[in-house]
């Protein structure tokens, strides 16, 4: 069975037949390591992998948007924020456990996306990439704003302690931050990918490739759209809510408006067409700075900037793509052969 | 097969086991040779013309070596780029902690990075020396014994100014103009927090602020004149400290003018206004301004300029961060010394908080003065006037050391 969406959900006819890597069995490897993890790595590499997971939450909320429904947002930094801030807040004053922030925070930011996204939709293009940048943009301001600075801390932030094992287990309060989200990113990645494979991503696809053909055959384009908005800030939301879980601290320095950015670079570097193009991307965004950072000091965003071009020119639908090619290719030698 | 693997793996581990034995027990990060520090600061990202005082600590710390280290062993400053975001801040600590293994953490750059780290470094007892950042929040000594702080903080210095308007123009009429960011709400809160509910109310006659994006500030200049105030505070730097003293002096508005030591460059704000515009504003601040001729043929500033020169060409000798940076590397290396042969984490904490150094680029009569119970370095602050050439230091020192 190969429906659209198990394909690459590019629009010229070249690539819809090819089967993508990822489907069938690739996944199943890569959950086992995941899962694995915390036997294998020191409890600050762990660190890395829940920093990790959450950004490439954030990344597939906006594969939905971007890849799927063709709409740019520079402003998820701001519902990542908005995540972040609605679990500390509800962890220190409110004394909620962790985990019960979470739904909260999906519902408010579902909410928030959808009420932001429903005017947005005039906006297209370049117009809505500018006014979600603007929510970028705003929110750091926004957060050491007078009026609220009893809830969100101002420029302090608000610290809290972080979550230990329950029931006395004998892991680390890194090991188990980390099954936790990585638990909660699977929920959302196989909820996601439900959604883009089945009749709202096909409703999304035909909305981006061909508006006018998609009314024409009964499609809600507003409402898709504005869902689409939504779900994606819900990602983001969510995975404001993880984050601010393993740092346990947010502050306005936290959410500065370049990392709104940065978020469409991991998407675009990642790969859009596809639904676990968002895992790369998250490792391009958490590990390449490192690395630049440690081959030079005072250039790091140059050969950052380079690997940028480099992967763009070289990977056109992104490291997902990339490898989805490579497969291709080995295939196609390994079918010669027999 | 199996029984040669066991063999191996006990030869392998008694081998170890030996060699571990052989060498002497030193806390993480420390070894005979080598003493391993950890920081972070804005190497990239919109802050990151901060990131020169790690520069000039690592050349301060290869001098150092050069000449021999600290008994025998070398600083390894090891600083990492965090962006200024305590997220990232928060993953380079705990590599520098865990996987790096670093004695300490020396003077991180900025309010949140350093209170994003302050719980994880306290609970692991791991020093966190001499934070960089402005906020009074740090040196909270019962709460967080392991972070301790030297630079005086904006609200120490306002509280300055509250003193000598008190002793000297008690019945000021206060105008406050600041920019509209962290600093600019530190300094107000600071003023109103040492005047009291009472005083500010009878001192301050007017407010303003400005943003960072404001082409000019004319507007809220002749407006805050038009209040009736006579003292004038303005917190501000480079171009926006230059443009009000500009204004104020071109609308003929003569108050009593105190500016913050955040924008008192003497070659970088007052010279673009006109220095002789500038003549007669006030301020203070702990460090020797290098921009300021007076210090000329000062030792102290000619010994950095010589260092900066063959050491670190590439940075700017008009940049006070790197006199700042300057003098937290020298403050961590009397530390250091003051530990002697023993590097354990205690004693660097124990001697952080146990130091009373003049330190060279210090203004004459500043120390950093620490204690078990006082983990503030530098609390005192001179008045300087500036005389259409350099900042005349008058006055005693104000604050205690």
């Amino acid at each position: 069975m190969v429906d659209v969406a198990d394909t690459m959900p590019v629009a010229d006819a070249g690539h819809t037949k090819r089967v993508s890597f990822s489907e069938k069995w690739a996944w199943l490897p890569v959950l086992v390591i995941a899962v694995c993890l915390p036997f294998l790595v020191s409890d600050y590499r762990l660190f890395q992998g829940t920093l990790t997971l959450n950004y490439a939450l954030v990344l597939f909320g906006l594969t939905i948007l971007t890849g799927y429904s063709g709409q740019i947002s520079l402003g998820h930094g701001a519902f990542y924020a908005l995540g972040a801030y609605i679990t500390a807040i509800l962890i220190t004053r409110f004394d909620v456990p962790y985990w019960a922030t979470l739904p909260v925070s999906a519902v408010v930011c579902l909410a928030v996306g959808f009420v932001f996204g429903r005017p947005a939709l005039r906006l297209e293009g370049h117009y809505l990439a500018l006014a979600t940048f603007a929510l970028a943009v705003a929110t750091p301001q926004f957060l050491k704003h007078k009026v609220l600075q009893p809830y969100t801390g101002g420029v302090g932030g608000i610290l809290f302690t972080k979550p230990e094992a329950p029931f006395d287990l004998p892991i680390s309060a890194d090991a188990w931050i980390y099954w936790f989200t990585l638990f909660v990113t699977a929920i959302l990645f196989v909820i996601g990918r439900n959604l883009l494979k089945g009749r709202i991503g096909r409703a999304l696809l035909a909305i981006r490739d061909h508006p006018t053909a998609a009314r024409a055959m009964g499609v809600d384009s507003a409402f898709f759209k504005s869902m689409a908005f939504a779900v994606s800030a819900l990602f983001a939301g969510v995975a404001g809510s993880l984050g601010a879980i393993s740092v346990q601290f947010v502050a306005p320095d936290s959410f500065y408006p370049l990392l709104s950015i940065m978020f469409l670079v991991g998407a675009v570097i990642g790969g859009l067409h596809s639904w676990w193009g968002p895992l790369f991307g998250a490792m391009f965004l958490q590990f390449i700075p490192n690395i630049t950072d440690d081959m030079s000091k005072s250039a790091s965003w140059a050969i950052y900037g380079v690997l940028m071009i480099l992967s763009v020119f070289l990977m056109r639908d992104g490291i997902a793509g990339a490898i989805n090619r490579l497969w291709g290719v080995l295939r196609r030698i390994a079918g010669a052969r027999a | 097969m199996n029984r040669k693997m066991t063999v191996l793996t006990v030869a392998l581990s008694l081998a170890f086991a030996g060699q571990a034995l052989a060498q002497k027990k030193y806390p993480p990060g420390i070894t005979d040779t080598e003493i391993k520090v950890g920081q972070t600061s804005p190497l990239s990202g919109p802050a990151s013309a901060y990131g020169t005082i790690p520069k000039v600590q690592m050349a301060y710390f290869k001098m150092l070596n050069e000449q021999g280290g600290i008994n025998g062993r070398k600083i390894n400053l090891i600083a990492l780029d965090d962006a200024y975001s305590p997220p990232k801040t928060v993953e380079q600590v705990r590599r520098l902690v865990e996987k790096d293994q670093v004695a300490f953490i020396f003077n991180i750059l900025g309010t949140a990075p350093n209170i994003s780290v302050r719980k994880y470094l306290n609970s692991k007892k791991i020093p966190q020396l001499f934070t960089a950042a402005g906020a009074s929040t740090f040196g909270n000594y019962k709460e967080y014994p392991w972070t301790i702080v030297l630079q005086p903080s904006y609200k120490d210095e306002a509280r300055i100014y509250v003193e000598y308007l008190k002793k000297n123009k008690p019945d000021a009429k206060v105008a406050l103009f600041t920019g509209n960011d962290d600093a600019g709400k530190d300094y107000v809160d600071g003023i109103k927090e040492a005047m009291g509910p009472e005083l500010a109310k009878k001192m301050i006659v007017a407010e303003a602020t400005f943003e960072s994006t404001d082409p000019t500030v004319d507007s809220q200049v002749i407006s805050l004149q038009a209040s009736g105030a006579d003292t004038l505070f303005v917190h501000a730097v480079s171009k926006w400290a230059s443009m009000t003293i500009r204004k104020v002096y071109d609308i003929g508005w003569k108050p009593l003018f105190i500016l913050s030591a955040t924008g008192t460059s003497v070659s970088g704000v007052l010279a673009p206004a006109g220095l002789e515009k500038a003549k007669g504003i006030i301020t203070a601040y702990y460090l020797k301004d290098p921009n300021d001729p007076q210090w000329a043929n000062d030792q102290g500033y000619k010994d950095w300029l010589a260092f900066m020169k063959k050491y670190y060409p590439e940075g700017s000798t008009g940049d006070q961060l790197n006199v700042y940076g300057y003098t937290m590397a020298q403050a961590l290396v009397q530390t250091l010394k003051q530990c002697g042969d023993d590097l354990s984490r205690e004693n660097i904490m124990k001697q952080a908080a146990n130091l009373d150094i003049a330190l060279p680029m210090l203004l004459p009569g500043i120390k950093i003065k620490t204690g078990p119970t006082d983990y503030y370095g530098v609390q005192a602050q001179r008045m300087m006037r500036f005389n259409g050439q350099t900042w005349e230091l008058f006055g005693d020192i104000i604050g205690e050391n």
